[in-house]
C-alpha cells in the first residue's frame, strides 16, 4: 500500500511502486485535470508539484512520490482564484486547453520564486511546456499580468 | 621519577610524529611512481578521451545549457544551468531526471545527483585542449576544490561519474571501462600529473 498526499488529502493506493504518478492521479484518484501528453517528460502537460517542484508526473514513479506533498491543478487554489488562474481567465489564454494545467503549474513555480519575472525568466521557466496551439504569447502576457496582480495583492 | 617523565615525553613525541605521518599518508594515499612526463602525459591522453566523450562532456558544457545525445547538441526545452547547476524555476533537472534512468529510448537518464557544475565553478570540458583540461583538473580553484587524492576518488568512485558507464538505453559508453579509466587517472597522477604540451590534440 502506498500513501499519497494529493492536494492535502491522503490516499492509500494499492499499486506498483513503479507506476507513473500520473496514472495514479488520473486513473485511481480520479483527478483528471492533469493531462497525459508524451509520456517521456518532453511536453510538460503532466506537470504537478512534488514538494513544490514542477515535476513531470508521467516519469515520476509512485515510489518517489510516496509520503511527499503533491499538488495538482485542482489544488492550485481553493476557488480557482490563484492570480495565474485569474489572469488566464481574463486573457483567454487557452485555445484547446490540453496543455494549460501543466502550463499553470510551471508558471506557479516561476511566480513563487520570482515575483516579477522578465520575458527571459518566463522563457527559462516555461520552455519545457509545449503548446500545440501556440498560445505562448498569451501565456507570457498572462504571467506578467498575474505577477502584477500578485504584487498588488501583497500591497493590500 | 625523572626518568619516567623523560620516557613518557619521548613516547608522546614518537607517537605524535608517527600519527602525523599516518595522517599525511592517509591524505595522500595515492601511489607515487618515479616522475615520468612521457608516461604521465600518455595516461592523461587516455583520460582526456573519456572526459571528452559525450557521456562526460554533455554535463560539462562551455555554455550555460547542458548538451544531449552522442552528437552533443544543446539540450532541448531551453534548459539552463542555474546558480546551483540544477536548473531554473520549473525547469529543474530533477523535475524530469529521476534518481535512476527511465527505461526506453530517448527517455530521461537519471541519477540522484543529476546536474551540471554550479555557476561559480563551471568545470568546462567542451572545447578544452588536453593541456587546458589537465591544468584545469589539477587546479583546486577550478576543480571544485579537490586535492589530487580527491580527484582520483571523484573519477574512480563518484556515483554520478559512474553513471557514464550505465547511461541507459541507446546511449554509447565512454571509450574504455571505468576500471581502466580510473587506472589511467591514477597513473597520470602517480607519474607526476604532467600536462600535455600545447600542441597535443
Amino acid at each position: 500500500m502506498i500513501t499519497l498526499t494529493v492536494n492535502g488529502q491522503k490516499h492509500d493506493i494499492d499499486a506498483d511502486p513503479n507506476m507513473p504518478l500520473l496514472w495514479a492521479i488520473r486513473d485511481i484518484i480520479g483527478l483528471t485535470g492533469t493531462k497525459f501528453g508524451c509520456g517521456a517528460a518532453q511536453c510538460g502537460a503532466c506537470t504537478v508539484h512534488l514538494n513544490g517542484e514542477a515535476v513531470r508526473s508521467c516519469v515520476t514513479k509512485l515510489s518517489r512520490a510516496a509520503g511527499q506533498k503533491i499538488v495538482t491543478i485542482e489544488g492550485l487554489s481553493l476557488n480557482n482564484d490563484h492570480p495565474l488562474q485569474k489572469a488566464w481567465n481574463e486573457m483567454n489564454v487557452p485555445q484547446c486547453g490540453y496543455c494549460q494545467s501543466g502550463q499553470l503549474m510551471s508558471a506557479a513555480v516561476l511566480l513563487r520564486e520570482n515575483p516579477n519575472p522578465t520575458d527571459q525568466d518566463i522563457d527559462d521557466a516555461m520552455s519545457g511546456n509545449i503548446c500545440r496551439c501556440g498560445t505562448y504569447q498569451r501565456i507570457r502576457a498572462a504571467i506578467h499580468k498575474a505577477a502584477a496582480m500578485q504584487m498588488e495583492g501583497a500591497k493590500i | 621519577m625523572r626518568k619516567l617523565l623523560v620516557i613518557s615525553c619521548l613516547l608522546l613525541i614518537v607517537g605524535g610524529v608517527s600519527l602525523s605521518f599516518r595522517a599525511e599518508r592517509k591524505k595522500n594515499s595515492y601511489a607515487v611512481l618515479p616522475k615520468d612526463s612521457v608516461g604521465s602525459v600518455k595516461a592523461f591522453m587516455s583520460v582526456y578521451k573519456v572526459l571528452m566523450s559525450a557521456r562526460c562532456m554533455n554535463c560539462h558544457p562551455a555554455g550555460n545549457a547542458p548538451l544531449q545525445g552522442d552528437d552533443s547538441h544543446i539540450h532541448t526545452m531551453n534548459v539552463k544551468r542555474g546558480e546551483d547547476g540544477h536548473g531554473l524555476y520549473a525547469a529543474r533537472c530533477s523535475n524530469c531526471h529521476q534518481a535512476e534512468n527511465t527505461a526506453g529510448l530517448h527517455m530521461p537518464p537519471g541519477n540522484p545527483k543529476w546536474g551540471l557544475p554550479p555557476e561559480n565553478m563551471k568545470m568546462v570540458f567542451q572545447g578544452r585542449t588536453p593541456r587546458q583540461l589537465a591544468l584545469q583538473l589539477l587546479d583546486p580553484k577550478q576543480n571544485g576544490g579537490r586535492s589530487k587524492q580527491q580527484l582520483i576518488d571523484h573519477m574512480a568512485k563518484d556515483d554520478l561519474v559512474g553513471w557514464a558507464w550505465h547511461p541507459g538505453d541507446g546511449r554509447t559508453l565512454p571509450p574504455m571501462s571505468r576500471a581502466a579509466f580510473a587506472a589511467q587517472v591514477r597513473l597520470w597522477i602517480a607519474k607526476g600529473a604532467y600536462a600535455p604540451s600545447a600542441k597535443a590534440k
